[in-house]
């Protein structure tokens, strides 16, 4: 960027810590995790498409080890972006702009996708019974 | 309601230069549909943990299924545009990489949307 002289904000550094920094800089990178998860979604329908040879091929990839362990980043990165977006709708909508709100509805958003995306794979591992 | 800007104001073309908060709400209105539509892929895929193909054909061939997928799809690579168009320009400052990037961006989007449509509709349709 040019540079003009004028006085620029301070830069990130210089910011006591806060959970509402973690929580955006983490919306974001799970959506670009989830970009990427898109195509995995793409891959998933043309398998489906294609026939029981590519379908079986997805599936051996989805299920292997590597497999699961991107399945499961983009578990926690969708339950993440999902109850930090509820978050962000309901402050569009004008609620929860209270400092204590707002700490409290970002751990809570933490907080909650992470239990989500434990319930979920504890189903998966445990081979789906509940 | 009369417009609020004086004809000075309105000569001079201010106001909004370009879309304006058209991206904005279709953001949110992506981000709305998606919560309900991401909900459902998840528990549609949860169930299909240990289906074979037959099954697992079957179940996306439901009319119901067939509809909410490519509801999600298209909902999804739209909010994924908007969002991706967002980091790129917050990033991006060297002007026609950033205009370059952005409708790559775009296009890309409508080419997933409708790549995702069209195996649906052959998963629903042609078998």
């Amino acid at each position: 960027m040019a540079h003009s002289g004028r006085p620029l904000s301070p830069h990130l550094g210089i910011y006591r810590w806060q959970v509402q920094m973690v929580t955006s800089i983490l919306h974001r990178a799970t959506g670009i995790a989830l970009v990427a998860g898109s195509g995995m979604v793409l891959w998933g329908l043309y398998a489906l498409a294609a026939g029981a040879t590519d379908w079986t091929a997805f599936t051996a990839i989805a299920g292997s080890v590597p497999g699961q362990i991107l399945l499961a980043g983009w578990t926690w990165s969708l339950m993440y972006h999902l109850c930090n977006g509820v978050r962000h709708l309901f402050q569009d909508a004008g609620m929860g702009f209270e400092i204590a709100q707002f700490v409290r509805s970002s751990w809570l958003a933490v907080i909650v996708s992470l239990l989500l995306t434990v319930a979920i794979w504890a189903y998966l591992l445990a081979g789906g019974v509940l | 309601m009369s417009d609020m800007r004086n004809p000075l104001g309105r000569a001079r073309g201010l106001g909004s230069a370009k879309a304006g908060t058209g991206h904005w709400w279709m953001q949110r209105l992506t981000a709305l549909a998606l919560v309900v539509l991401s909900v459902w892929f998840l528990i549609t895929v949860l169930g299909l943990l240990h289906a074979d193909y037959p099954t697992a054909l079957a179940t996306l061939a439901r009319p119901w299924n067939a509809v909410l997928m490519v509801a999600f799809t298209t909902a999804m690579f739209w909010h994924a545009q908007l969002g991706l168009q967002v980091v790129i320009e917050d990033y991006v400052h060297t002007r026609w990489l950033e205009t370059f990037l952005v409708v790559l961006v775009k296009l890309l989007a409508v080419l997933s949307v409708i790549a995702a449509a069209l195996a649906v509709v052959r998963i629903a349709l042609g078998h």
